[in-house]
């Protein structure tokens, strides 16, 4: 039987940060995963992330997950792909299926970075082909390049849902409703406003009925729910779709900790049935810890914190490092953490009714209803100006931790200031000079450059803008409002697409300069 | 191939490995090597991969990441292979599974 000093589960982002920590401290390491390719479902996150530097905020999760698998390759770390465990037993003794055969490993130390997986929830015809998980939809298209439908009702509309609904709209596919049984947006209501503003209608208080189709889906209905979320009679509402996404929620893929006979509980809050843990990730089996959303359903950046966190922590329990170096170590870990677990939607918010923001603003309920703020509502916020010449316009309404656009601004026009999920204010004694980086850093593409005094009569507007294809300056075409309906006639000045952007075009449009506080996407003449 | 996306806005230009032919019952199709069956079955537009045993019910891709093992089919002879995570390879023979046999119930019922 093969001994290391260090086996870790599951090759995802929890788990390679643990794997690249422990083996940059001497540790011998394998990390075993079911899957062909490392690095979880990173790969499959295209879109940027949220929080600061040290959070890699604004980087896309494909590009962390390329950075991770450099960061273990330097490191020394082992990877064995296609290797499923499929035991954990006393002493550490883990039993994984490799191909057709089955080996036994001795761990001196246990990373469990198992992950989760999605949940289900079942309606009259929802075995169909053509109803599918929304990450299988984002695997489909972001990891092997197929559409996996042409017109898509997504149930949903936490951030998974809200992803994965823009996700297909920039592979070319139709999202005819967004739908969720919650009376509220469940996701970042800056992930919702950008599927509000392509006209995206948002049904909240509604699932589904049924899903239509014989041999596969070719239609769904939905209707209202009650509070008891029992259906409403007469609210049926048809779509023709030919597929059904379901971002219905994560469940921890906790397993083996149970098997090994690892105190358990069951914590709602934490995603289901998960291993009972201290910060670090120690479990109540000696030498066993966990990491990531096995041990409770959060983001891919918290992940990689934990991972690194217990990475280090095993190297602490096995003597391979000092007791005072693994405390300084989680000092600065724990606080990184504790940034990404503060705001409206800190775990210890969920299920609370927050009806004003830290600095006493009324949330917009229609965000949370229709996915988008209303023209009135927008003013009241901190991050909504008006100035002479181009200046930023920032619709972010909600305290989430999240900071690029301060760090992004050369003159500093923007402040966020100490407290990570502060709402962004603009510094009135800078000047703008329009360069746009604001615009591109922003994870929830909720800034815009507006410019009042563009031309006699007319504004400009610039817009986050990543779709294919890219209309060329003198396109005419209709600006949309927040909620996606159309506003105005509206021509695009320029498209600006710099490496610094990554991705994110800028997009500037001159409209009718009464429209400059509403128009917020652009749509092309149908030709 | 109209399921295919050719350029992405973030992504670029998708990246490929070789095409190949392999056949679907009794179609010729073509994929690309090393992706899984499920993508370049999808690409093609087959939505149903097998039939329930008991009650005859299609099924196709659910959660393609080898897990529900909803999209199973007969590969090369072989019942039961979860095409989502098994690759594309060059001449393979996939076939629609009936419970977990590749012949049609009524096929089965008289044998």
């Amino acid at each position: 039987m093969k001994r290391y000093d260090l086996i870790i589960v599951g090759a995802g982002p929890s788990g390679l940060s643990a794997a690249i920590e422990a083996a940059k401290r001497g540790l011998k390491v394998v990390v075993f995963d079911e899957n062909e390719k490392p690095g979880g479902q990173l790969f499959k996150q295209i879109h940027k992330f949220f929080g600061s530097k040290e959070h890699k905020a604004k980087i896309r999760g494909f590009v962390i997950g390329q950075q991770l698998l450099e960061e273990a390759e330097a490191a020394g770390v082992k990877t064995v792909l296609n290797a499923t465990v499929i035991g954990l037993y006393q002493d550490r003794e883990v039993v994984v299926k490799i191909g057709e055969e089955v080996r036994h490993y001795k761990g001196d130390s246990i990373i469990i970075a198992t992950g989760a997986a999605e949940n289900m929830v079942t309606f009259d015809g929802w075995t169909l082909p053509g109803v599918i998980g929304a990450g299988a939809a984002q695997t489909m298209m972001n990891l092997h390049g197929v559409k996996p439908g042409e017109k898509i009702l997504m149930l949903g509309s936490g951030n998974v849902g809200l992803v994965v609904s823009f996700q297909l709209m920039q592979c070319g596919c139709e999202v005819v409703a967004l739908v969720d049984a919650a009376p509220k947006v469940g996701g970042y209501g800056v992930h919702a406003a950008k599927v509000a503003r392509m006209g995206v209608p948002f049904y909240l208080s509604h699932t589904i009925v049924r899903a239509e189709g014989e041999e596969c889906v070719t239609g769904v209905t939905i209707a209202e729910v009650d509070n008891n979320f029992k259906f409403i009679p007469g609210t049926e509402k048809h779509f023709d779709v030919d597929t059904i996404c379901l971002a219905v929620g994560l469940s921890p893929m906790s397993q083996l900790l149970k098997m090994a006979g690892c105190d358990m509980e069951d914590n709602p809050r934490r995603g289901g049935q998960v291993p009972i843990c201290d910060s670090c990730g120690r479990t109540s089996l000696p030498g066993v810890f966990v990491a990531g959303d096995v041990s409770g359903i959060e983001e891919a950046s918290s992940a990689m914190i934990e991972g690194r966190m217990a990475g280090i922590a095993a190297a602490e329990y096995l003597g391979f490092i000092e007791k005072k170096e693994l405390e300084a170590e989680l000092l600065s870990l724990d606080a990184a953490l504790d940034g990404l677990r503060r705001g409206m939607f800190a775990p210890e918010n969920r299920g609370k009714n927050i009806t004003e923001t830290e600095e006493h603003i009324p949330v917009s309920e229609n965000l949370l209803k229709h996915g988008y703020v209303t023209d009135e509502e927008i003013t009241r916020f901190p991050g909504f100006t008006h100035a002479v010449g181009v200046h930023p316009v920032m619709e972010c309404t909600q305290n989430i931790p999240c900071n690029p656009c301060q760090d992004a601004c050369p003159k500093g026009c923007i402040r966020i200031g100490e407290k990570i999920t502060s709402l962004p204010s603009v510094n009135p004694e800078s000047d703008c000079i329009g360069c746009g980086m604001c615009v591109a850093s922003c994870s929830g593409q909720a800034i815009f450059l507006v410019d009042e005094t563009f031309e006699d009569g007319y504004a400009s507007v610039t817009i986050p803008y990543e779709f294919l294809p890219l209309p060329a300056a003198g396109t005419r075409g209709t600006a949309l409002g927040r909620n996606g309906q159309k506003v105005c006639d509206a021509e695009v000045i320029s498209v600006k697409s710099v490496p610094a952007y990554d991705k994110t075009n800028l997009l500037t449009m001159k409209v009718p300069v009464d429209y400059a506080d509403k128009a917020r996407f652009f749509v092309q003449e149908q030709v | 191939m109209e399921n295919r996306i050719e350029t992405h806005p973030v992504l670029g230009e998708i990246q490929k490995g070789k095409r190949v032919t392999f056949t679907y019952n009794d179609r010729e199709l073509e994929g690309y090597e090393g992706e899984p069956i499920a993508a370049a079955l999808k690409s093609a537009g087959v939505m149903v991969h097998r039939y329930t045993k008991k009650e005859h019910k299609p099924r196709g891709i659910f959660c393609a990441i080898g897990r529900c093992t909803d999209c199973v089919m007969v590969v090369d002879g072989k019942p039961n292979v979860r095409t989502c995570v098994t690759p594309l390879a060059a001449g393979m023979k996939v076939q629609t599974q009936y419970g977990v046999s590749d012949k049609p119930f009524e096929e089965q019922d008289r044998a």
